[in-house]
């Protein structure tokens, strides 16, 4: 085995870059000449505005440019998904302008841009900007939304009402209600988050008048969709005429994923001004202008026979799309969600209605999981709740329902096509490692304490996502590197790690001779990005086809270097040779032999390869979360005792990697069950959750070790047998959270409780069950 | 930030001196003033860095615990001294903040700023702590008045602060899951001042002594002594973390704690 060897745990190779201070982010970039932008905000969650006066601040000295939607000649930003409701009609999409025109629709909105000399110069200006508003009522509150009293959004959309989409077979799922043993109901929350990366967004545009193009650095997770909805949407330029540049990114959680209105005003201002601008977001403003992400309040209903054995899921989630659409706002609680609602389960019908709501906030879109933590969090709920109804040991009950081996390809009434699951066996090995069957004593052991203790668990699928096609280039360059340039884009997670360890499993180069080339859409023509835990299966498959033909390429210039016929060239170790000789040639010199011969003018080909892999499948990772915790009832206070994982996410080509992105995905579904709550002011649609002062994420100290153990069932449709993992961690967590908590308070005569469970919360149901 | 000017003088007097123009703002640890410059929510002229009159450090005798007023959190913690005397107020510095904020925030800066939901406040009122000031003594009942306010003049720099050392003392706090403030503090003490409940985080006007506690504790200093003395909610924060019901019901949780830690 080598050092960066597929299957072990190679430590991360960008982490010396990034721990000790050597990354280079958006904001850490400073160009000649450049201008700072800085955004004023609407202060109201819904008025119209009546008049600008920016005379004040564009006299400010060090002020360039002060603009509002007036100035504004180009596109709104775009929402790429168009949903067709249940009655034929489309989707209501509202304007979406980076800057507000005659109405503001949230707290937070963008409405004028100013350029200065300075950072301080731009907000003493934004300062002097007098707005005029006519404020008027508002609504931030999904759960009243659709009443019909409540203040109307967009005139053009009726009842606050989005879309109204289903999917399954809504009769038959209705006939096998009628005919159940048993049907169990229940209503659901999931909280509205605040993503919170720990890097801000940025933006730094420059404009050359010469070649009438833009450069913008900025952090996404992946460059190509800005480039496109830039170039054709907003700008109407052409997505030729922008490269997008993204240099380290601090975290991005879905987040970054979309395009913004502040990407939009650099670009803008940039070419108006004919120098860079750099616009930095603070924390407060993270919290008003980021998109938020869940937001769903869900009613499930899971139809059973008497047996125990599940006939049909239903369910209608209202889910928040906030005062505009964002890029993917509309696909997360549609398809990306109800995609999953079979889970491991098999069913023969599901029904699921989605409507999409108009609130006067921040637009909501894709975070971590999208769509599929939300699926996930209701049909675990229900089923212990369901197995609390029918006094069937809920363990049992799931492991009843699961669809078996011998199944796969298992396609599930909503049309996906599993490929591969042992569900029953990683469920079995979860209850071990988590010592489920000696938790009665430690229920004891604390109750003697004044402790009210619970286990709970949840088996989670997901279905991971993205672009249909990927694409990888190596090129063996002049310094006697291995450059491999990939269309994914890491905001953390260990990429350059990862796909190091597959170029040496292919190539047999020294890992620390490869390097990952990320980030760049002039020199990568086209990539995917990274979002729906889709960068190791679709750029590994890339990086795979890739080396295949760098392979085939030096096989044909190694045949002729060592004078035999290509079929006698055999690959092995980094080395070329003739079959059954010891003579050979390592990859790496016969590349470097090719390059100095092309660049002579020889007739001579290059090892250089690029390939686009098509992506067929989504790749579905499952597994158990299961979860201790431990209830003060005097104060409601809950703490996370044990955790444990047992996963499924196929091979794994880096498994400490792995760990790693489970721990964290543990860490932020523990934030959404127990801390995170978002609240707007009911009356003026404030966040009063706008700081980390009122808005609690989870902190070291709030978790315990988490273990983390991995079962292998190889992905049969991908080559490297590997499933996403990236999103897996928060998609498992909120439900065995809950169940936890659930089940320490049963005993209390608590059933139900909502995200985030905090200290009041319980204590509350624990009051109101007394 | 907007801009102000900046002086850090080497003696009370000028420091004082300083303070009395106009719209000047005395700076200890910053660890309150930094972040509201910060966010342009104050405005002062001349920032005051009292960074250079000495003031810190720590005496103990066998009746009081004496602080200078620029010493840090993280300083009071550590101290063996104060360990020993009044393991009570060691221990609630220890649990101010977190270790960045502890070795830079100030006991001076803490009363002076009278946040509702810092923990010092309880101490102080709960030992009817003296609080010397540039211009004379105070005694903590007559300190604090409300949501951060004093009866510091603006001119007034505090330069140390006496704790009588209580026989039985322990304070306890129910965390905001966010902030990490006290939600609710409270802090018991049986000394020579006799019984005080003190109360932080809870209170519209800030700190807050509990007197239907400190009475039911004088006659049987016990947590079931507390059983069925009710907080009354009124004057209470409600807020999207905790309404004054749950804080009413927290303080009796947390008194109760607090009796029983100091034993
Ligand atoms: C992240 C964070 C967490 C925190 N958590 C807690 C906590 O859990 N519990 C808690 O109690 N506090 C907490 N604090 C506040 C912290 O304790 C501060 O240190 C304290 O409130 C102010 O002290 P300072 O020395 O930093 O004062 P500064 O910020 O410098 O000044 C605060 C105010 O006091 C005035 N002032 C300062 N010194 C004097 C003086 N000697 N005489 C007169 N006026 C003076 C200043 O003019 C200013 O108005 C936290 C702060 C932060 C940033």
């Amino acid at each position: 085995m080598t050092k960066f060897g597929i299957a072990q745990s190679v430590r991360r190779v960008e982490d010396p870059r990034l721990l000790k201070g050597h990354g280079t982010y958006t904001d850490d970039i400073t160009l000649p000449g450049m201008l700072y932008g800085v955004v004023l905000r609407s202060p109201h969650a819904a008025a119209n505005i009546l008049a600008i006066d920016t005379s004040a601040a564009a006299a400010t000295p060090g002020v360039l440019a002060v603009l509002t939607g007036a100035d504004l000649d180009i596109g709104p930003l775009p929402c790429i998904v168009s949903l067709t409701n249940r009655d034929g009609s489309k989707q209501y999409t509202p304007p979406y302008p980076a800057l507000a025109g005659d109405a503001v629709h949230h707290v937070g909105a963008p409405v004028a841009f100013v350029v200065a000399e300075t950072v301080q110069a731009a907000r003493d200006a934004a300062e002097a900007i007098i707005v005029d508003y006519d404020i008027l009522p508002s609504v931030t509150d999904l759960a009243t939304a659709l009443d019909p009293d409540v203040p109307q959004v967009w005139d053009a959309a009726p009842g606050n009402i989005c879309f109204d989409w289903q999917t399954g077979q809504q009769e038959q799922t209705d006939a096998l209600f009628a005919q159940a043993a048993h049907v169990t109901r229940l209503t659901v929350v999931n909280n509205r988050i605040v993503v919170a990366s720990m890097e801000a967004r940025a933006a730094l545009a420059e404009y050359d008048a010469a070649t009438q193009r833009w450069t913008l650095r900025t952090n996404t997770q992946g460059g190509w969709l800005l480039k496109d909805l830039l170039g054709k949407a907003v700008f109407g330029t052409g997505p030729e005429s922008f490269r997008i540049i993204t240099p380290d990114v601090g975290g991005g959680f879905g987040m970054k994923l979309f395009l913004y209105p502040e990407q939009v005003l650099t670009c803008f201002a940039a070419r108006r001004l004919g120098r860079p601008v750099k616009w930095t977001s603070d924390r407060s403003e993270a919290f008003l202008a980021d998109t938020h992400g869940r937001d769903n309040i869900t009613l499930g209903e899971l139809a059973l026979d008497a047996d125990g054995k599940f006939l049909a899921l239903r369910s209608r989630n209202v889910a928040n799309m906030g005062s505009a659409l964002s890029n993917f706002a509309p696909f997360i609680p549609t398809m990306a969600g109800s995609g999953v609602l079979a889970s491991v389960y098999g069913f023969q019908a599901i029904y699921a209605n989605v409507i999409g709501v108009f609130t006067n906030t921040v637009p909501v879109d894709a975070y971590r999981g999208a769509g599929r933590p939300e699926a996930n969090y209701l049909v675990e709920r229900l089923i212990d709740r369901a197995a609390r109804e029918l006094n069937i040991d809920r363990a049992e009950l799931r492991r009843r329902n699961m669809v078996g081996p011998e199944a796969m390809p298992h396609t599930t009434p909503t049309g996906k096509v599993y490929d591969s699951g042992e569900f029953r066996l990683v469920f079995d090995a979860a209850l071990k490692t988590a010592g489920w069957a000696g938790f009665e004593g430690r229920r004891a052991e604390a109750a003697a304490r004044g402790r009210r203790r619970g286990i709970g668990l949840a088996y989670y699928l997901e279905a991971t996502g993205g672009g249909p096609t990927e694409r990888a280039e190596i090129r063996f360059a002049e310094d006697g590197f291995v450059d491999v340039y990939v269309g994914t884009q890491s905001t953390g997670q260990g990429h350059e790690t990862a796909y190091v360890q597959l170029t040496v499993d292919r190539l047999g180069v020294p890992g620390e001779r490869v390097r990952i080339r990320q980030g760049d859409t002039d020199t990568i023509p086209e990539g995917g990005g990274t979002g729906g835990a889709r960068s190791l299966y679709s750029e590994g498959q890339a990086i795979l086809a890739t080396a295949a033909t760098v392979i085939e390429n030096g096989r044909r210039a190694a045949s002729e270097a060592l004078e035999a016929a290509p079929v006698d060239i055999v690959f092995e170790a980094g080395r070329f040779a003739i079959a059954g000789t010891d003579r050979g040639i390592g990859i790496l010199e016969l590349a470097a032999t090719q390059r100095a011969r092309a660049a002579a003018g020889e007739a001579a080909a290059t090892l250089d390869a690029a390939e686009v892999a098509e992506i067929k499948s989504h790749t579905f990772p499952n597994g158990c979360h299961i979860a201790e915790v431990e209830v003060d009832p005097e104060t409601g206070q809950v703490a996370l005792l044990r955790y444990s994982v047992t996963d499924d996410v196929g091979k794994a080509v880096n498994p400490m990697i792995v760990r790693g992105q489970v721990h964290g995905g543990v860490a932020q579904g523990f934030g959404q069950a127990v801390l995170e709550r978002t609240v707007f002011d009911p009356v003026s649609g404030q966040l009063l959750s706008g700081s980390f002062m009122d808005y609690a994420l989870p902190r070291a100290d709030d978790l315990p070790d988490i273990e983390v153990e991995l079962i292998e069932v190889p992905c049969a449709t991908n080559p490297l047998g590997v499933k996403g993992a990236g999103e897996a961690g928060a998609v498992g967590s909120p439900p065995a959270l809950i169940n936890a908590i659930l089940d320490a308070l049963a005993p209390l005569g608590v059933a139900h409780i909502d995200m985030p469970a905090t200290p009041e919360r319980v204590w509350t149901a624990v009051r109101a069950a007394a | 930030m907007y801009d102000f000017a900046y002086t850090k003088p080497a003696s009370l007097a000028d420091a004082v001196r300083a303070l009395g123009g106009a719209d000047a703002k005395a700076l200890a640890g910053g660890q309150t003033l930094i972040p509201v410059l910060k966010q342009r929510l104050n405005r002062p002229s001349l920032v005051v860095d009292l960074g250079g009159l000495g003031l810190a450090g720590i005496a103990v005798s066998t009746e009081a615990v004496t602080i200078g007023a620029a010493t840090t959190h993280a300083a009071v913690a550590a101290s063996a001294r104060v360990q020993q005397a009044f393991p009570a107020l060691a221990c609630l510095a220890a649990g101010i903040g977190d270790r960045q904020v502890r070795n830079r925030g100030t006991l001076g800066g803490s009363l002076a700023n009278n946040d509702p939901a810092a923990d010092y406040p309880a101490v102080a009122l709960a030992t009817d702590a003296t609080i010397r000031t540039s211009r004379r003594t105070i005694a903590a009942d007559g300190f604090f008045q409300g949501m951060f306010t004093t009866a510091l003049e603006p001119d007034e720099i505090i330069t140390a602060v006496s704790f009588l050392i209580p026989q039985r003392a322990a304070y306890m706090k129910f965390r905001n899951p966010a902030s990490r403030h006290a939600m609710v503090g409270v802090f018991v003490a049986r000394g020579p001042q006799g019984v005080r409940v003190a109360v932080t985080g809870a209170g519209q006007d800030g700190v807050f002594r509990h007197t239907a506690f400190e009475q039911a504790l004088e006659k049987s200093w016990s947590p079931a002594a507390l059983d069925g003395v009710a907080t009354p909610t009124a004057g209470l924060n409600g807020d999207i973390h905790a309404s004054a019901a749950y804080r009413a019901h927290l303080i009796g949780v947390m008194a109760k704690r607090a009796v029983a830690l100091a034993g």
